[in-house]
């Protein structure tokens, strides 16, 4: 009788075969857990920009603060970004021949914009304010790290729901007085204590939403 | 030898006669365990009939158009749908349920029938149980597609996510995850451990390497010792045990995603029983309509008797009556509560826009169902076959009135509209009748279709008791010369063991 039965040495795959299938669920778990964050996704995404711009230089050793380029922050949902003619309020007196500032000068003739390549990007479906964040204690740093030590920006948090939803939930440690808002060496954990922090809560009447309708409007 | 004669098991024999003192035949003409074996099996190892091509193209082709149509659906969004507010479910959910109930007769045959010891079971579980699984199949399709963005389904299950977002453990909706995914697995579970006999059969009889090694694949190494036939029989009651509950609980607890909201027509107390009865009759109406063309076509009326059809037909009286009584319970709650909102839904469900649909569904589950009180139409083959039509229908249309009617017409008339169906909710409807069929199709050319190993315990010959002794030491020493040398001298077809001391 010729029929199929499994060789003798199958019989070793089979806590093989029991350990894959009690741990397959588990895997798949942490795929989607791990894997599909933003969090292994997203963090560290660094393009390269059509200028050889660094922050490092400009927010770090010349000490410019965040809002002389990025001037709507303050009032507006958008942080802008600034147009060639911010550039050039300096680089018509400094370093005008530079080869770095070849994009820029050009930019500065034609009119056209430079092209520079988005790090931080929220989907269409989230709205996100950046003047009800600035002007009541969270600072830059929170959500763009230490920008002003890089050379090259890139994507210091991971910007998932999930991330969000955990300042939403306790903003305490988060928050900073404002006139502190742009210091990004400045750190409220060393520099304020947890007292100090929630009195901040009240002054600034903090009271985030976690509707849905709050970010998906 | 002669009895297995090509026209064998293509002819109808009753057997439908109550002798009282003695129980009768299940298994008709054979007196060899050989003979089942042989009727069985050769509907996978001899050519299909015409007839099954023919269904097989027509289902092949019903899978491409839901195919179409699902991804029409997918790249364009769920407003393909005819749906609107506030009727936001419509065919999708109706299909849901219909497949869902469809399954619950495979379940009651395996699990229920077997725990009370009801021997016709043997004779119909294996396929019911197939269709268990094909319709859990088709209904899996529909909530998985109406969430509009496929590619986010996996957000039905509480996955951690960088979103920290959970499903609401407090709705429904999350428990109908749970019960469908449970009784799926349950269902697939005791299909398959209820086939590796079997397919040790099919593997022992096949010619082919590749079915050899297909069938041994799955029969896990099956050699019929003794001690695989005591695990078997502990798993199978094990199993059959898990079963029993999800015969109630998994309706019932697809009847919360609308008990448990506030519309009136869905917000009743009846709703779990009620459901659970229209499943299970709907679901012996799609064995009904499935055995009949089955065992027509593949020569198995011995296995399949006019009994095992007459008693299902009992079954689906049965529940009719208990369907009807739930209708007309509804309409007596609706006036007795006294409650405007559920007393208006109720008479805008029979004389309302879809007043058509209502009364489809009472004639079709209510009124033609009581013809089964005559046995001379319990035991007619077209009829019965008609009437299971009539019932899968009906049973189609009640899920759309609960579902359309009560969202389509609410509390405020300011927000009322009506639902219409568009293409792709048609297509998308045949096309999971379509999915179906396809996979019955292939399940009954490819798998043994009946029980073999257990229809054979419902012969009086399998009963250690039996009467006569001598005719039953006659027909097992007969059965080692016959036909394709497949050995079935005791209860169970007899393996060899290779660890036995011949070898």
């Amino acid at each position: 009788m010729s029929r199929f039965l499994f060789p003798r040495w199958t019989n070793a795959l089979l806590p093989l075969l029991l350990v894959a299938g009690a741990t397959l669920p588990l895997y798949v778990v942490f795929v989607v857990a791990y894997g599909f964050s933003p969090k292994t996704l997203d963090v560290g995404y660094m393009p390269s920009q059509p200028v050889p711009y660094s922050h490092a230089l400009h927010a770090g050793i010349l000490g410019m603060d965040c809002r002389y380029c990025h001037n709507t922050v303050e009032s507006a949902a958008f942080a802008a970004v600034p147009p060639t003619q911010t550039c050039m309020n300096c680089h018509t007196q400094i370093h005008r021949d530079s080869p770095k500032l070849v994009p820029v000068r050009q930019s500065y003739e034609t009119g056209l914009s430079i092209p520079w390549a988005k790090v931080h990007k929220l989907p269409d479906y989230s709205y996100f304010d950046h003047s009800a964040h600035v002007n009541r204690g969270v600072g830059c740093v929170e959500c763009h790290g230490r920008v002003d030590q890089m050379e090259v920006v890139w994507k210091d948090q991971p910007l998932s729901m999930g991330w969000c939803l955990d300042c939403h939930r306790d903003p305490t440690d988060r928050l900073r007085p404002v006139s502190q808002i742009t210091n990004l060496a400045w750190d409220q954990k060393t520099q304020m204590t947890r007292e100090e922090r929630e009195s901040l809560v009240k002054l600034y009447h903090i009271n985030p939403s976690e509707n849905c309708s709050t970010c998906h409007r | 030898m002669q009895t297995t004669s090509s026209t064998r098991g293509f002819v109808d024999r009753d057997n439908t006669a109550e002798t009282p003192g003695e129980r009768a035949s299940l298994v008709l003409g054979m007196h060899r365990f050989g003979e089942i074996t042989h009727q069985v099996c050769r509907v996978s190892e001899n050519p299909p009939p015409m007839a099954w091509y023919v269904a097989f193209a027509v289902s092949i082709g019903l899978v491409g158009l839901l195919g179409v149509a699902v991804t029409y659906l997918v790249f364009t969004g769920v407003g393909v749908w005819g749906l609107n507010n506030p009727v936001m479910w419509a065919f999708d959910i109706t299909n849901f349920v219909f497949w869902v109930g469809i399954g619950h007769a495979g379940t009651l045959i395996s699990a229920i029938l077997f725990l009370f010891r009801q021997k016709w079971r043997t004779g119909i579980n294996r396929f019911a149980e197939a269709m268990t699984i094909f319709a859990v199949i088709c209904a899996g399709l529909f909530p998985g597609i109406h969430v509009g963005r496929v590619w986010f389904a996996y957000w039905l299950f509480p996955i951690p996510n960088q979103m920290e977002m959970w499903p609401q453990f407090r709705s429904p909706l999350l428990w109908d995850v749970f019960a469908v995914s449970t009784y799926f697995t349950v269902s697939l579970v005791f299909w398959y451990v209820g086939l590796i006999p079997d397919l040790a059969t099919m593997r022992d009889r096949a010619t082919g390497k590749v079915q050899q090694i297909a069938y041994g694949f799955f029969s896990l190494g099956w050699r019929g010792s003794m001690r695989h036939w005591h695990r078997y029989e502990v798993a199978y009651l094990l199993l059959a045990a898990l079963a029993t509950p999800l015969v109630l609980s998994v309706h019932s607890v697809v009847s919360f995603d609308f008990a448990v909201s506030q519309l009136p027509g869905w917000h009743t107390t009846i709703f779990p029983p009620y459901f659970v009865a229209g499943a299970i009759f709907s679901g012996f109406a799609m064995v009904v309509t499935l055995a009949v063309p089955a065992r027509e076509l593949f020569g198995l009326k011995d296995l399949i008797t006019l009994r095992h059809l007459d008693n299902m037909n009992k079954i689906i009286l049965v529940t009719g009556c208990m369907v009807g009584y739930a209708y007309s319970m509804e309409f007596f709650i609706a006036w007795y509560s006294g409650a405007m909102y559920e007393k208006f839904a109720f008479v805008n469900r029979a004389f309302g826009q879809y007043w058509w649909a209502y009364w489809i569904m009472v004639s079709c589950n209510v009124i033609t169902p009581q013809l089964f009180w005559f046995k001379r139409i319990r035991t007619s083959i077209p009829i019965m076959f008609v009437l299971s039509l009539f019932v899968n229908v009906g049973m189609w249309f009640e899920r759309f009135v609960i579902i359309v009617t009560s969202l389509a017409n609410d509390f405020l008339p300011t927000s009322w509209h009506d639902f219409v169906p568009t293409w792709v909710d048609i297509a998308t409807m045949f096309g999971a009748f379509g999915l179906f069929g396809t996979l019955f199709l292939l399940f009954c050319r490819y798998l043994p279709m009946i029980a073999i190993a257990e229809v054979k315990a419902t012969m009086p010959e399998a009963d250690p008791h039996h009467g006569h002794a001598h005719e039953g030491a006659h027909a097992g020493s007969h059965d080692h010369s016959h036909g394709h040398g497949m050995g079935a001298a005791g209860l169970r077809p007899a393996f060899r063991d290779p660890e036995a001391p011949t070898h």
